[in-house]
């Protein structure tokens, strides 16, 4: 047992580093800094230069534009950039759909989508949730009737994340009404230029525009673009959701904040004294660091255990708590980020929907802390909510 | 980055964890603890048989040369059985204080009959008012010729009504709280002038409150330097919570296996009160916690032997405080779900929630070591 980093990946941590500091614009740096959220041109520009590198979609087979890695490359990968910060790739793309596609697709649908989503050319959304299926998610209603050679799509789809960005989304569909609900159920792709598909915004509490409902209205699918088999959709979007091991936890960019933190409580005044001084302040702070040591260790714990059985097997039992306790630290980061902001967190800089004209009101780095507690909030209901995380771990680990 | 034990590592735990379900059961440990001395002379002649007291010698001192991993695997093994032997006091803590601080003719004499199981050692280190502070010693130790004469009173010495020797801190100079002029010494329990008082703690295990009462020891027995033993009572204690946390994460481990196993049998409403949500939520939050412990466990194994005082310093509060915080959480979270059973003493899960909570409360419990870690900066400061 040893937890310190080889000489050999304490090399690829630095060529990681290199990379990061000759390639990502700082202006894109500072904005992730800052806590603004990174517009569809900066994460392009980002795709593209990884891309450019070779390391765009490091967790694909190497066929399809993966770089070989082992998970420990992998995670020192995604936590340096994490930390760094630089942009996260669209996860709908490179982390959801592709693998489905490269796992269960056919020939020509590999070689149509998948470069394309490593390049982000192709901008994906994810239809999944519904307003009457959530964390019953096997419930959806949103039906595809076959009509020759199509499909024929009519429902809603709500959550969903960036689709007016979005080229396709990715849709679980009930193609047999009268089957078990779990076993009628498909997965199709679907080219947001379809006619009959419109995207109605949904404003979040923080004042921001990320997710959309999405209502369908005899959308023509071609029947070519069904992922896999007719009814096993189910199969591919557990597939989907229990592949994220690695990035769940979000650990480098809870290290990120936690330094963010560091050094606004650096400059902000508390008492006649910087806010860093402050006891019952560094108490907090250390209580969360201290929180997301033992999470880092447990996600090493599972990036390792991947590696030592291929990344195919069952994953590690550990592997489960990632997203709860992940979910918690993150959400504990932007609290006290807020917090350490004080009444200099409270005006309202305007919103993505209505957009602002106003100056910004100074300090101006405090105008997304506010903004990113309540965005946050999502963080332990997205995916699974951490409820539903409990019931899984009590039914699968525990056998309860 | 590696999480694997060696093969020679996998055996030990193997055959530590075969001897102890074989030996160990609930039974058994409530006769041990009826016997002489409170614990079990043939489970310790055992442990010696296994080369346990050996382990984290030097070969060069007749060790085995083991690391602070063989620490953690016997710790996590011995804390899952509840195992009643002196070995943290003996091999951990005085173990470390031999290591760290002991000249040659002090290694030579005292390692080897440690490692064999002929001697038990404690560490007289708490006093009525240090609370968790190793700089708070108001025993004295005055010059005497070449030699020392110890003076004070030490509380709650683990395991110190079995100790042969005991490892005393004691002033050498300055007053109560200051960091300089403490020394460590080493002290024969039947000594003329040194009076243990020996009784259970509540988890079972024995302590001793000692009474040195112008206890005349020579210059060969003190441990390092005279003045200065402050850092190395620093390293004996960061030991020793290297090897608690790695003790909570066995007794959490019983705990949790108690607590599943429990929710599948009992019935309430006609079905296993495991299928209830609520339950099994708080079935989830023990397992949560028993899983960031062993994380954090191994972080404070990792860290257990750096020489950088204050880096270790910080791994152990920050150990420390997550072990302290996720046991009662997993504790009180498994009497709870025991209902009345897990009120009775004749039931196996309250002591594993009553070890945990002296695991807590030994060398500085969460709020302690949060507190003690803001102090220095946290633990990503760089």
């Amino acid at each position: 047992m040893d937890l310190r980093y080889s000489q050999e990946e304490l090399a690829f941590r630095d060529e990681v580093r290199t990379f990061l500091a000759d390639n990502l614009p700082e202006d894109i740096r500072q904005r992730l800094v800052d806590g603004e959220r990174v517009d569809k041109d900066d994460l392009v520009t980002w795709s593209r230069a990884l891309t450019a590198h070779g390391w765009a979609v490091p967790h694909w087979p190497v066929d399809h534009g993966g770089t070989g890695w082992d998970p420990m490359r992998q995670y020192i990968f995604l936590e340096e950039t994490q930390k760094w910060p630089a942009p996260q790739p669209l996860a709908f793309g490179v982390n959801m759909v592709g693998p489905v596609i490269y796992t269960f697709g056919n020939a020509a649908q590999k070689a149509r989508y998948l470069p394309r989503i490593a390049n982000l050319d192709d901008w994906w959304c994810q239809g999944f949730s519904e307003p009457g299926a959530g964390s019953d998610l096997a419930s959806l209603k949103t039906r595809a009737v076959r009509d020759g050679d199509h499909y024929v799509v009519n429902g809603q789809k709500t959550w969903t994340t960036y689709a007016q960005y979005a080229d396709w989304i990715f849709c679980l569909v009930r193609t047999d009404p009268a089957a078990k609900k779990q076993e009628g159920i498909s997965f199709l792709l679907i080219d947001m230029k379809t006619p009959g598909i419109e995207v109605r915004p949904i404003q979040t509490i923080d004042g921001g525009h990320e997710v959309n409902e999405v209502f369908l209205t005899d959308v023509r699918v071609p029947a070519e673009n069904l992922v896999g088999e007719e009814h096993k959709g189910w199969d591919y979007a557990k597939f989907l959701l229990g592949n994220e091991r690695t990035n769940i936890a979000r650990v480098g960019m809870s290290k990120q904040r936690l330094a963010r933190i560091r050094e606004l409580a650096a400059m902000e005044m508390s008492s006649g004294r910087p806010l860093i001084e402050d006891e019952r302040f560094r108490e907090k702070l250390a209580a969360i660091e201290i929180e997301l040591k033992a999470l880092e260790i447990t996600q090493l714990r599972v990036v390792a255990a991947d590696a030592r059985r291929g990344n195919t097997g069952r994953p590690d039992p550990a592997s489960s708590i990632l997203k709860i306790k992940g979910s918690e630290i993150q959400q504990a980061t932007t609290d006290l980020l807020m917090r350490v902001m004080g009444p200099h967190a409270l005006p309202y800089h305007g919103d993505e929907v209505e957009g602002s004209n106003e100056l910004p009101i100074e300090p101006d780095y405090a105008a997304s802390a506010a903004p990113g507690y309540f965005n946050f909030r999502k963080v332990s209901i997205y995916g699974g909510s951490n409820e539903i995380q409990k019931n899984i771990i009590a039914k699968a680990v525990l056998g309860l | 980055m590696d999480f694997d034990l060696t093969e020679e590592q996998s055996i030990l735990k193997d055959s530590l964890d075969r001897l102890l379900a074989d030996k160990y059961g609930f039974e058994d440990r409530k006769r041990h603890m009826a016997g002489p001395g409170g614990w079990s002379a043939d489970m310790w002649g055992r442990y010696a048989e296994m080369g346990l007291m050996a382990l984290p010698f030097a070969e060069t001192d007749g060790g085995l040369g083991g690391t602070p991993v063989e620490t953690m695997i016997v710790m996590e093994s011995l804390g899952r059985a509840l195992a009643l032997e002196p070995y943290f006091a003996t091999v951990v803590l005085c173990g470390a204080a031999l290591r760290f601080g002991g000249n040659d003719d002090q290694r030579a004499e005292l390692i080897p009959q440690v490692a064999e199981g002929a001697l038990k050692l404690a560490f007289a280190q708490v006093e009525r008012n240090s609370r968790y502070d190793l700089h708070h010693v108001e025993a004295r130790a005055e010059r005497d010729g070449g030699g020392f004469v110890i003076s004070g009173r030490k509380s709650v010495v683990l395991h110190g009504d079995s100790a042969d020797r005991l490892v005393v801190t004691a002033r050498t100079a300055g007053s109560a709280r200051d960091e300089g002029g403490i020394g460590l010494f080493l002290v024969d329990a039947s000594a003329p002038g040194v009076s243990v008082r020996g009784y259970p703690t509540q988890d079972g295990l024995r302590a001793a409150d000692i009474q040195l009462d112008r206890v005349a020891v020579g210059a060969d027995a003190v441990l390092g330097d005279p003045e200065g033993g402050l850092a190395l009572a620093r390293r004996v204690v960061d030991a020793g919570i290297a090897a608690l946390c790695a003790e909570a994460v066995g007794v959490m481990a019983t705990l949790h296996a108690l607590t599943i196993d429990y929710l599948k049998v009992r019935k309430q409403f006609g079905v296993p009160i495991g299928q209830f949500q609520v339950l099994q939520h708080k079935a989830v939050d023990i397992f949560v916690a028993l899983e960031q412990s062993r994380s954090i466990a191994m972080f404070a194994t990792m860290m257990a032997d750096n020489e950088d005082d204050i880096e270790r310093g910080r791994a152990m509060h920050a150990a420390k405080a997550e072990i302290g915080r996720n046991g009662r959480l997993a504790g009180e979270n498994a009497i709870q779900l025991h209902g009345g059973v897990g009120m009775t003493m004749e039931y196996a899960v309250g002591h594993h929630f009553k070890r945990m909570t002296a695991i807590d409360i030994t060398f500085g419990d969460a709020d302690h070591h949060l507190r003690a870690l803001a102090a220095k900066g946290g633990l990503l400061a760089a």
